[in-house]
């Protein structure tokens, strides 16, 4: 494959994965089930596309990928990207990259939830999964194993059907290295995104496993989905345990970590990014905290430009909410109320109804995009958005980079915001 | 005889450049405006400092997988760091710098933000694991 046999795409593939396995001293490669590729186009840009259509280009044995390979969201919308105020431009890159992108073969789910819509993953899969919140998801909630896969790190392993075996795949990076106990019960999701955050901000590396005791109420899928992409944004963190609840929280999890594989080999602290000094080893978070966190993006009375739900895109029982919140109010002339859902859960909703109540109330239903992936920046700008409102803690850790002013609320507080066009 | 740092063996080409360093972490969507060249996230360190032809030193990979295409892209329109000096990465900045061929490395011998000084100059060879600092002498 390297020698070029396969042709170009296999090629390129098999060295960049033999680049990013030396970087992490990888034990070789190991098969993947699937593989999910992260390729918004404000991401991508010209130079990212361009690289997609030099390899969709080669004939069709070389370029087919070897696994079941989806998209996480997309860049827009065709159906609302004019009302969102997106370019032309921005419509024919993203068209261009949906072109290349079909010819691998890759199924276009654009979704960050396929964990809940479209395939479940199994405990001990190896997985190369291209989206932070999918990858905590998946390995935390089922026991899957995956790194997070960028990108170009996700289509060579689509065109290999393998990735570079370390990090996640390996048993004994998966044990435990910090422990936390919670003392509250999250009220809603957005205090699950705000757990998450916390928890993330404490961990602060990649190569930390968080072990949370004392959840006393089993969490749903929905606020795991948030708890993790939270803890995946704020920490880059890909994998905790949750004894009783998560897949692997088993005892023998629970001890402290072993000097683990992968070592730096000059820095002398055992496993890579493992126990840097300073951070506490274990930590209580109570209402309190969680009380804090949401409270340091608070603006009550401030005028609210945009509220969004995504980040991740909404389940169906999130839409079921968010059209039960508005309740037949009208979304203030001066606000625009954003939902993001992927493509199989906005036909659901289309089909029982959500899509339509949503709509009456001059919300705007998007499907198959994620909101920060869809050019946030030239958003604010076109629409002089500024002050955002979201349950999604993860959103709000995202958007600031963007210019805008994040506020991090309920839903139901997040809607009556909207229908108030103030922050209420 | 210049400092030398000893590090874990990273990616990307040798280069010679000047630091802009912070403890504090980083991700390409979160942290910079890459129309401008510029961090953008008001609360990072480097909020404002322009990032172009610089060699960064930071603590840690941050955040999402969107530098993985970002760092070409980047690269690509002249808008790129030179060199990234890390305490440690996540996979996507690798990924991104090996995608690029943009010089990284990490894992050094004690925290590397407090090893170098903004404005040093710095020589960078991902292949042999080592960070000269030039305009510091050992004596």
């Amino acid at each position: 494959m390297q020698a070029g046999a396969f042709g170009e795409p296999r090629r390129w593939a098999i060295e960049h994965q033999i680049a990013v396995g030396e970087f992490f001293d990888a034990e070789g490669l190991v098969p993947v089930a699937q593989a999910h590729i992260m390729a918004d186009t404000e991401s991508l840009g010209e130079a990212g596309v361009g690289f997609l259509e030099s390899l969709a280009r080669r004939p069709e044995a070389e370029r087919r990928v070897r696994v079941p390979t989806l998209t996480d969201p997309r860049g827009l919308d065709v159906a609302v990207y004019k009302r969102l105020g997106q370019t032309e431009a921005m419509r024919t890159l993203e068209a261009r990259a949906i072109a290349a992108l079909r010819a691998f073969g890759v199924l276009m789910t654009d979704t960050c939830i396929n964990y809940q819509t479209i395939m479940p993953p199994v405990r001990g899969e190896h997985l190369a999964m291209g989206d932070t919140g999918v990858v905590i998801y998946s390995n935390s909630v089922f026991g899957a194993r995956s790194n997070f896969e960028g990108g170009p790190s996700a289509l060579a392993a689509a065109l290999t059907g393998r990735t570079p075996r370390y990090g996640y795949h390996l048993e004994e990076c998966r044990r435990a290295t910090r422990r936390f106990r919670l003392d509250a019960r999250p009220r809603d999701l957005s205090e699950w995104g705000a757990l998450g955050g916390i928890i993330g901000q404490a961990c602060g590396s990649y190569w930390e496993v968080p072990l949370i005791e004392g959840v006393e109420e089993i969490p749903g899928s929905d606020a795991l989905k948030h708890f993790g992409a939270a803890l995946a944004s704020y920490g880059s963190v890909a994998l905790f345990h949750m004894p009783g609840i998560t897949a692997e929280a088993s005892p023998d999890r629970e001890r402290p970590a072993r000097p683990l594989p992968n070592p730096p080999p000059l820095a002398g602290e055992g496993r890579v990014g493992a126990m840097r000094p300073g951070r506490p080893r274990s930590q209580t978070i109570g209402r309190a905290e969680l009380e804090a966190f949401v409270a340091a993006y608070g603006a009550t009375g401030d005028k609210v430009d945009v509220v969004v739900f995504a980040a991740p895109q909404l389940s169906l029982l999130e839409m079921a909410a968010v059209a039960e919140a508005l309740g037949g109010r009208q979304v203030h002339p001066q606000t625009t109320l954003l939902v993001a859902t992927s493509p199989e859960i906005k036909c659901a909703a289309d089909r029982m109804g959500l899509t339509r109540r949503i709509e009456a109330a001059g919300a705007i239903v998007a499907a198959g995009i994620c909101f920060y992936q869809s050019y946030a920046g030239e958003l604010a700008e076109a629409n002089g958005w500024k002050r955002l409102l979201t349950n999604s803690a993860k959103l709000v850790n995202i958007i600031g980079g963007y210019g805008y002013r994040p506020t991090l609320l309920s839903l139901e507080r997040c809607v009556d915001s909207a229908v108030a066009g103030r922050v209420v | 005889m210049p400092v030398v740092l000893k590090c874990h063996k990273g990616v990307g080409p040798a280069v010679s450049g000047t630091a802009l360093v912070a403890r504090d972490n980083f991700s390409a969507r979160y942290d910079l405006d890459r129309k401008r060249g510029v961090f953008s996230r008001p609360t990072h360190k480097l909020a404002g400092e322009s990032y172009v032809g610089r060699i960064l030193v930071l603590d840690e990979a941050k955040g999402g997988v969107a530098t993985a295409w970002m760092l070409r892209d980047m690269r690509e329109r002249g808008l790129v760091p030179l060199a990234l000096v890390f305490n440690r990465v996540n996979p996507i900045l690798a990924q991104g710098a090996a995608f690029a061929g943009v010089a990284l490395v990490d894992r050094f011998h004690g925290d590397v933000t407090d090893l170098i000084r903004t404005g040093d100059e710095l020589r960078v060879d991902p292949a042999a694991g080592v960070v000269e600092i030039l305009n510091r002498d050992l004596s």
